[in-house]
């Protein structure tokens, strides 16, 4: 597996800015299950994130996408020590800071910041802005020249807000506003990498476009390499030069964005670039429709973890797990896991594939009544003649 | 011969009237803070077998008008002037006993959040059952055979066992799936869709659209669904109506809408989602500053302080004066911008954006 | 359900454990001697040894407690004669066996207790419920001054002003007598109305408020809209939605009222003059009487735990999440 493994290191999409900043190998994270009669035991776990490979090179924005359930959001919390991995290993600038203790992880912990989902919740509604962004810097002993307050000014500046409101507290701020305090917070740590996890998916859409301008303008100005976490297969392209598809505690697909978004392998990111609906009416795709809801991260499928939901899952997917690797056909660093890969293409085919059996059931009538009816027509038709 | 037939055929209703007309509706809550007025002077038609879509953000007022439809809002807190005509039926004013006769059975409603929505405290089959047994007087073992029919329907698996289940041992998708059944009951006429699928996976999201799109189809259901994704618009709706701070600032089919908006917050909606075929490079166009209070909502335009178009207007107009909403067969936006201005500034500047050909 | 039953019951069984080591030993931690106040004022040494050998009290304290333990469950042998299972031992003050002191006082502490529950959950929760469904309104203002006025008084001033109003003045209810079940169980039941009802005037407001707050909180839930959008009457979804989910939390808040409620039972029966536990309770403490102090303890928890896991038990069959999960 290693040997497989190793073929995606020597691959250097063409958007990677400088050298590997961070590394992440065969990260795992398991939830024990406690149950028991009188005394708890383990009785199974959560297999929240199960191995995981990826590299994020200086100033590169890595997109992870998947549905819910699918780890995603657990591997930013791995990547930032908010969690403590079951397996595998982190190296960040070649330093292994898998288990490192506190101690030593705080000089390396303000280089990694994060940006939470609800903007309402993180941050602590009895601070003002101006304590809210300092207080991590006092703590790692950061200071900047002209004073701390002068910093946050600044800082106030870039993500768009207004420099006076130094003292206001976060209710008086609208849900996009907090939301740049909260970058204001992190950039105040100058982070070399940025962990977002769906930094705009409670925003409205309107405000949404202003916080996603925002981060990509700090990526480009100043460097900073993000893990950008979210649902929305559209932000991430927008926003991410490589891509990764998560389901299930595992990368389905891993690639630069075009080979994810136009020639994806994986029968998965088929379906989610299927089913993710697009504002344009002559928007013409294939059309892809699963049935049921993700399974539980509890016990999932063996072998390959899609299979229950793939419309070209055999016995070797029952059995055996693909490794993420470059199949034939595939540019440098686009790896996928996956035995029967589709075509590279997203173009709508001759047959749509609905697993649902409800949806197909249903479309099989009306395509039957609708035959009937021309038939009748036709019928009449010869009748009147 | 088969002229003949052809009155007989429901599909003639479609000439008539519509069946849900609602006209110049506003609703307003009194809070602490003042009077909130959620909608202001809305009018639209919904008819058989169409699917109204009504977009906008939060607190432009798309719920609240529904809720109004199905007289759910609280009356000790809200005034409602304006008319809601369903089936030739006044709604506003009517009493609670009449909306009650209407409500899961004429014109039922499917809620956002399935675990929220769905009782905890009743099986899946009892909250199904219930309206049916309510509406049509069927017993309780005809109830729950029709509870299991619905089940099987939208797609539960051994519906005859899953009927028992309650919603938390349902999974999200399913447990959407059985507020369909639930809202589908009793063959609504009129099936108003709050935000059904936003709180979903995309995968399951795709699955429940096109459900709802079949089950129309057989049902020749008129459906209201509200939505803030202009992409699900795209999969579902015939017609478009576009919300902001309760009004409607413009109305139009799918493709006029998506294709040839004219109103700068349509545009902006457009313009600030990122799209999969569009350049990479270029930043996304956002809408400056952030939805107006409806304590006071702004004079004239009530989007004038977020719009930049207001200048090819000029004075003050854009603040002074209310633009109104002049439908051409169905088709029209609320905006002081000439029709000729509307249309180069879309061809100009936002549809390069959109990355369409 | 069977399984969360025994693990309760078994829990309940540690926890009484632990509350009779801990009566036990701290009682040995008191600066006062049983012994030496049973012995009086003229003591000599060699009768304190022979009062502590006859109380047992010359054993080691683990010692001691482990055989009062035995006792509880086995019997034991003691000086003063066989005490058979449950032996609580002998009452320091009375030599009368614990057991028996305490089958006679319970019927009063336990009939007052439920009976003001009763009262007061039938009153609290009612004036919860019509002032939930007409919010805002006259009832829904005096309903809540009524009860906060029936908080702030205390039992001991409001016993006697009612014996006077409806026994002594009005002569509506009798004064107040301890029950006997066997004998005169209507006039068990008359002679509690008066102090069941004093007792519960304090609980009342809580039981209002927090009855009324709960079915605001519910009636603004998106299930009970759903109910509403399905045409059902208001009344339907007002008893069969809304208080069905505030059920859950109103139980819960009573079994955390338990033991207020036995501690206003055994105010209420010094205040009526009644014999129960809480005469007992004070008495064993002021006068050191080990066996007997242990013996209202245990009781009281014992008390207390097992309406607890009733508690919980009816929980988990309001609540389907929590029996199915």
């Amino acid at each position: 597996m290693s040997e497989q493994l190793s073929l995606a290191k020597p691959a250097l999409p063409s958007q990677r800015k400088g050298g590997p900043l961070l590394e992440v190998e065969g990260l795992t994270k398991h939830f024990p299950l406690r149950d028991g009669f009188l005394f708890k035991r383990q009785v199974g776990a959560v297999q929240a994130v199960d191995g995981v490979d990826f590299t994020i090179h200086e100033g590169e924005a890595l997109g992870l996408v998947g549905e819910s359930g699918c780890g995603k959001s657990t591997t930013g919390r791995l990547v930032t020590r908010l969690l403590e991995p079951t397996a595998g290993q982190i190296l960040y600038q070649g330093h292994n800071i898998t288990h490192t203790d506190r101690k030593h992880l705080a000089p390396i912990r303000s280089q990694i910041q994060m940006i939470f989902q609800d903007p309402y919740a993180s941050l602590n509604p009895r601070q003002t802005v101006g304590t809210i962004i300092t207080g991590p810097m006092e703590i790692n002993h950061i200071q900047p020249p002209g004073g701390h307050e002068k910093r946050v000014r600044e800082l106030l500046e870039t993500v768009g807000l207004n420099p006076e409101h130094y003292n206001r507290f976060p209710h008086e701020f609208s849900g996009g506003q907090r939301q740049r305090i909260g970058i204001a917070r992190a950039l105040g740590m100058q982070p070399k990498l940025i962990i977002a996890d769906e930094p705009v998916s409670a925003l409205d859409v309107s405000i949404q476009a202003q916080v996603v301008n925002l981060l990509q303008k700090l990526q480009h100005e100043l460097g900073i390499a993000f893990l950008f976490i979210a649902h929305d297969l559209a932000i991430v392209r927008h926003f991410s030069h490589r891509v990764a598809v998560m389901y299930l505690g595992k990368i389905m697909e891993i690639g630069n964005r075009t080979d994810i978004y136009e020639t994806p392998r994986h029968p998965y990111t088929h379906a989610l670039l299927s089913a993710a609906p697009e504002a344009n009416p002559d928007d013409e795709q294939e059309r892809i429709r699963l049935a049921g809801d993700v399974p539980s991260p509890i016990n999932p499928p063996t072998g390959c973890r899609f299979r229950t939901r793939c419309w070209k899952a055999q016995q070797k997917c029952t059995t055996e797990e693909p490794p993420l690797l470059q199949i034939a056909g595939n540019n440098t660093g686009h790896l996928t896991a996956c035995h029967y890969p589709q075509d590279p293409t997203t173009a709508a085919r001759d047959e749509d594939v609905v697993l649902d059996p409800a949806l197909a059931a249903l479309e099989q009538n009306a395509q039957e009544s609708a035959e009937e009816s021309a038939e009748e027509s036709a019928e009449g038709s010869a009748e009147e003649q | 011969m088969t002229t003949l037939t052809k009155p007989e055929q429901p599909s003639g209703r479609r000439d008539g009237a519509p069946f849900l007309s609602v006209r110049d509706l506003s609703v307003q809550f009194a809070t602490e803070d003042g009077i909130v007025k959620a909608v202001d002077g809305l009018s639209f038609d919904v008819e058989r077998g169409r699917t109204l879509g009504i977009v906008g953000e939060s607190g432009s007022g798309k719920s609240v008008t529904n809720l109004a439809v199905l007289g759910l809002h609280n009356p000790r807190n809200t005034a409602i002037t304006g008319e809601i005509v369903l089936n030739g039926h006044e709604l506003t004013g009517a009493p609670q006993r009449t909306l009650e006769k209407l409500r899961g059975n004429t014109m039922a409603m499917i809620f956002q959040d399935s675990l929220s929505a769905l009782s905890p405290y009743y099986t899946v089959g009892r909250q199904i059952a219930e309206p049916f047994r309510k509406h049509t007087g069927a017993s309780r073992k005809a109830a729950r055979e029709r509870a299991v029919e619905m089940l099987r329907r939208v797609g539960i698996p051994q519906p005859e066992l899953r009927v028992d289940d309650y919603p938390h041992q349902f999974s999200g998708g399913m447990r959407q799936r059985a507020m369909i059944a639930l809202a589908l009951v009793c063959d609504p006429q009129l099936l108003i869709a709050d935000e059904p699928t936003t709180a979903l996976d995309v995968t399951v999201q795709a699955q429940i659209l096109d459900l709802l799109k079949q089950l129309q189809q057989e049902t020749g259901t008129a459906i209201i669904f509200i939505t803030h994704d202009l992409g699900v618009v795209a999969r579902i709706c015939d017609d478009v109506l576009v919300m902001y701070a309760g009004r409607c600032v413009e109305r139009g089919t799918v493709r006029d809408i998506l294709t040839t908006p004219r109103h700068p917050y349509a545009w902006g909606l457009l313009s600030s989602v990122p799209r999969r075929k569009a350049p990479v490079d270029a930043p996304l166009r956002p809408i400056p500053g952030t939805p107006p209070s409806l304590l006071k909502p702004p004079t004239g335009c009530p989007f004038h302080p977020r719009c930049e178009f207001r200048e090819y207007v000029g004075d003050t107009r854009c603040q002074d004066e209310r633009p109104m909403l002049t439908l051409d067969s169905g088709r029209g936006a609320a905006c002081h911008l000439p029709a000729e201005q509307q249309k180069s500034i879309f061809a100009e500047q936002i549809r390069p954006l959109l990355g369409r050909s | 359900m069977l399984r969360f039953l025994v693990r309760r019951v078994l829990g309940a069984i540690v926890i009484l454990l632990l509350i009779s080591a801990v009566t036990y030993f701290l009682f040995f931690a008191l600066p006062a001697d049983p012994a030496a106040l049973s012995c009086g004022k003229n003591c000599n040494p060699q009768t304190l040894a022979l009062i502590r050998k006859n109380l047992g009290l010359d054993e080691p304290v683990p010692v001691q407690y482990w055989q009062y333990m035995i006792g509880i469950f086995l019997g034991r042998n003691m000086t003063i004669g066989h005490c058979s299972a449950p032996c609580f031992g002998y009452s320091f003050a009375s030599q009368q066996p614990v057991w028996s002191t305490l089958m006679n006082r319970y019927p009063t502490t336990v009939t007052l207790a439920a009976m003001g529950a009763l009262i007061f959950l039938v009153i609290g929760v009612g004036l919860g419920l019509i002032s939930a469904a007409r919010q805002g309104t006259a009832f829904d203002k005096i309903a809540s001054a009524v009860s906060l006025t029936g908080q702030s008084v205390q039992i001991y001033f409001i016993g006697p002003l009612a014996i006077y109003l409806f026994a002594d003045t009005l002569g509506w209810l009798s004064r107040g007598h301890d029950p006997d079940w066997t004998h005169d169980p209507v006039g068990s039941i008359t002679g509690m109305i008066l102090p069941a009802m004093v007792m519960s005037v304090i609980f009342w407001s809580n039981y209002s408020r927090q009855t009324r707050s709960l079915m605001v909180e519910q009636l603004s839930e998106d299930h009970v809209r759903t109910a509403r959008a399905k045409g059902m009457t208001s009344r339907y979804v007002f008893m069969r939605y809304a208080l069905r989910g505030a059920m859950g939390p109103i139980i819960t808040i009573f079994g955390m009222d338990l033991s207020s409620v036995f501690g206003g039972a055994i105010i209420t029966e010094y205040t009526f003059g009644l014999h129960g536990l809480g005469q007992l309770a004070v008495s064993a403490v002021t006068q050191t009487d080990l066996p007997l102090e242990m013996g209202v303890m245990l009781f009281g928890a014992a008390a207390i735990v097992i309406a607890n896991i009733i508690v919980d038990a009816c929980y988990a069959v309001i609540d389907p999440r929590i029996r199915l999960s």
